[in-house]
């Protein structure tokens, strides 16, 4: 005999069954299968047979060294001079084939830095590309999950107004997130334009032609602000319905209350809708981060990860490997990887949050 | 027309339909040409003389946008799934012949004896694929530039050597006329970096890989000679000859906007050229030291391996083969026919034809990409390694980074089968 508590279980996993058997086969098999393929070197097509390889792709992966340069020396122990600067040997000649450094063989510079003296310390990664794709995501997750959920919040308050059509502010606010992220990145690139971009017609108008034009997607230095202001500017009205829901939930007596007692707007906030908030917050905050580590499209759409690797992600290496050059071994370390870190910081964010809601 | 009489028609189509169906085994074929007309056109054109000339094939045709279609025949064959006749671009066949998706053809080879040698697809000592046309590459300027900057007009037997080619590029930045000197097309990316550049990178003695072994790209890609290929690459763009990032508008619209002197581009937009200027010049390819050199091979046609039924579709691309053909999708696409004789039989490429040049330009300077499974690796590295030199990128880092790559990739697949 059945108990009522094992037929309504038995109910509940019929009503959840598609949707986790969907989940289990689009989810978690693909993700055991990409944890087992990484420790091989499948091939996306080839010939050959599988082999296991160990941890050979992380490796070559997480490979970092160090190597500090004294500069050229004459017999006499004087520096020499090249254009008025301090020469150094070439870091290839340490970095290739050379039998006293096996370790930093077909190793590259990440960067260099000079700390004492004449001595240049170069930071060296077996696979800068991919270095570069994790500094450049934690860069964007870091400005974009505080800049979006404050824009989102800010923009919330405004439409949370009783005026006269402010249906329409809050239509024009989410129309970005209905439109597909590949036909918003196709229209930004041509508003990004160097020659006669939208962007650049509408500063060099407003300044009366003292603004010379930026190459914004092409200069290493602005292409991924370009791509984060882009990024917020799409998402930001998703997370601005939120934000509402989250308001509307808080209660109107508690506001009532607080205008009897003569609270100033400021107070308001701080001290009921901030709090009321708090739930909210956290998904935001989480979603936020977690949408952001998977960075793609719009680098594929607008820069394919340049100029210079100042736009490569950690997802478009795991493509551009897995697909592009066939090697599935090496994209399925790299989302390994990346599964690791938005596991361990969603982790500290719980571990955050949850303290704050002790308090 | 009344009912009955449209119903009576409707019937006899379909019994015709049904029972040539029934005689016929259907051969599958998957095109890379979705959205062109013209090319549809072409070979809709082949199909139906195909289907008509003979009672034990039938050929269907199925179009992908050219974007997808790579893809789409990967995905097809992890799928098991393959059609039995697809194309295939020239350099990407080895890849696909070693992964085990095609089989070799069974052409007669005097039907191909007098064929360019770029749209031959030979791989491990087989002809895998063949193509009814090829591509090249030409450095497109005016003759009233020339003049006016009292140049030399190179020949296919006296080409620009590097320093008549950077004399050039000097001139025309001095004279202040353009915007930029030189359109090199870097708004295309994707394969056309590995097809127009490479080249320039073999005429400085350099090459993607070792050809003589393909088992490694140590010296070819990071020896002297490459250097110095870098090394003039990214002055091209430190001297202001040239856009390292180029807008797609100016790539297709800028030298016949008067914004580039000189522009590096292929045949298919010689025709728009020679429309925007009546004095519009195809300069042959610069020797940098080994030679003037250009690329070879574009799309062709293969069977694949899972085929029931290769002979059906050797005979189809036998078929295609016709001089005839071969005129027609050179008069559509602008493309130059495989054979002297179907060039003669067009408007373009006969003897005095505006694009005449190019037969001769093919002849004489073509040499395909490394032919090589590892070529669809080789060519993303060689890409991202020129878009890097061109933004600043050290060359020598660069380029040993890039051999390092190909190395290890080569190493991964056990040497590619060579």
């Amino acid at each position: 005999m059945a108990s009522k508590f094992t037929v309504s279980h038995r109910a509940g996993w019929l009503m959840a069954g598609p949707a986790f058997g969907l989940m289990v086969m689009f989810i978690l098999v693909p993700f055991f299968f990409a944890f087992a393929l990484s420790f091989t070197n499948q091939r996306l097509i080839s010939p050959n047979p599988t082999e296991f390889v160990g941890l050979s792709n992380y490796r070559q992966l997480l490979g970092v060294g160090m190597l500090t340069l004294e500069p050229v020396k004459d017999d006499a122990g004087i520096v020499q001079l090249k254009d008025g600067a301090p020469e150094y040997p070439a870091l290839r000649s340490f970095t290739r084939k050379n039998p006293d450094y096996p370790h930093l063989d077909g190793m590259r510079e990440l960067f260099s830095f000079n700390l004492s003296g004449d001595k240049i310390t170069y930071v060296l990664a077996r696979d800068v590309v991919f270095i570069k794709a994790v500094l450049n995501t934690f860069l964007f997750v870091l400005i974009v999950a505080p800049l979006q959920g404050g824009l989102a919040l800010g923009l919330t308050l405004l439409i949370n107004q009783k005026l006269r059509g402010i249906n329409v502010f809050r239509t024009i606010y989410f129309m970005p997130v209905v439109v597909s992220i590949v036909v918003v990145s196709i229209l930004w690139r041509i508003i990004y334009d160097g020659n006669n971009g939208l962007l650049n017609n509408i500063l060099t108008g407003l300044s009366f032609g003292a603004f010379q034009p930026v190459n914004w997607l092409g200069e290493t230095s602005t292409a991924m602000g370009a791509i984060i202001a882009m990024s917020v500017w799409q998402a930001v009205g998703f997370h601005m319905v939120i934000w509402l829901s989250g308001l509307q939930t808080i209660s109107p007596t508690l506001y009532e209350a607080a205008s009897i007692e003569g609270a100033s707007k400021w107070q308001v906030f701080r001290y009921i809708t901030w709090p009321g908030l708090k739930n909210t917050a956290v998904l935001v905050l989480i979603v936020i981060t977690m949408q952001a580590f998977g960075l793609f499209d719009q680098i594929n759409v607008m820069t394919k990860g340049g100029p210079l690797d100042s736009t490569q992600t950690i997802v478009f290496q795991a493509i551009e490997r897995g697909y592009g050059k066939q090697d599935i071994s090496g994209g399925s370390a790299i989302s390994v990887l990346l599964f690791l870190l938005v596991l361990s910081v969603s982790l500290i964010q719980r571990y955050l949050t949850r303290s704050v809601e002790a308090k | 027309m009344t009912n009955a009489k449209w119903v009576a028609g409707a019937f006899v189509a379909a019994t015709a339909w049904g029972s040539v169906a029934a005689a016929q085994e259907t051969l599958t074929m998957w095109y890379h040409g979705a959205g062109n007309e013209g090319e549809a056109k072409v070979l809709n054109q082949i199909i139906t003389d195909f289907n008509g000339s003979q009672a034990d094939w039938k050929v269907e045709l199925q179009s992908f946008p050219q974007a997808a279609y790579n893809d789409s025949v990967v995905a097809g064959a992890l799928a098991g799934n393959l059609p039995d006749i697809l194309d295939v671009d020239g350099p990407v066949m080895p890849n696909w012949a070693w992964a085990g998706y095609m089989q070799p053809l069974t052409i007669d080879e005097s039907k191909i004896a007098n064929f360019l040698p770029g749209p031959k697809g030979m791989w491990d000592g087989k002809l895998y694929s063949i193509g009814l046309w090829d591509a090249a590459v030409s450095l497109v300027t005016r003759q009233s530039i020339l003049d006016e900057l009292k140049l030399r007009t190179p020949t296919l037997a006296e080409p620009w050597t590097l320093e008549e080619f950077n004399g050039a590029m000097e001139a025309a930045k001095a004279s202040g006329k353009f915007e930029y000197a030189l359109d090199l097309g870097t708004a295309w990316t994707g394969e056309w970096y590995p097809y127009a550049f490479s080249p320039l990178l073999q005429s400085f003695g350099g090459d993607l890989v070792d050809r003589s072994t393909y088992k490694t790209a140590e010296g070819a890609l990071n020896g002297e000679a490459a250097m110095a290929f870098g090394n003039w690459w990214q002055s091209l763009f430190t001297n202001g000859y040239a856009q390292a990032t180029q807008d797609g508008a100016d790539r297709d619209s800028g030298f016949g906007a008067g914004k580039y002197a000189f522009s590096w581009n292929g045949n298919w937009a010689a025709l728009g050229a020679l429309k925007a200027f009546d004095d519009t010049v195809f300069l042959p390819a610069p020797n940098f030291g080994a030679g003037a050199k250009i690329g070879a091979a574009s799309w062709q046609f293969g069977v694949s391996a899972k085929s029931a039924h290769p002979d059906g579709a050797s005979k189809f691309i036998e078929f295609a083969l016709q001089d005839k053909y071969l005129a027609d999708f050179a008069n559509t696409t602008g493309l130059i026919p495989a054979t002297a004789t179907a060039a003669a039989m067009t408007e373009n490429y006969k003897e005095g034809g505006p694009l005449a040049v190019y037969y001769s330009m093919t002849e004489a300077n073509a040499l395909v990409r490394p032919v090589t499974p590892g070529y669809v690796v080789q060519a993303k590295v060689f890409e991202k390694a020129l878009a890097d030199i061109a933004n600043g990128a050290d060359v020598a880092a660069t380029l040993d980074a890039a051999t390092d790559e190909i190395n290890a990739d080569i190493e991964k697949n056990g040497g590619y089968g060579h």
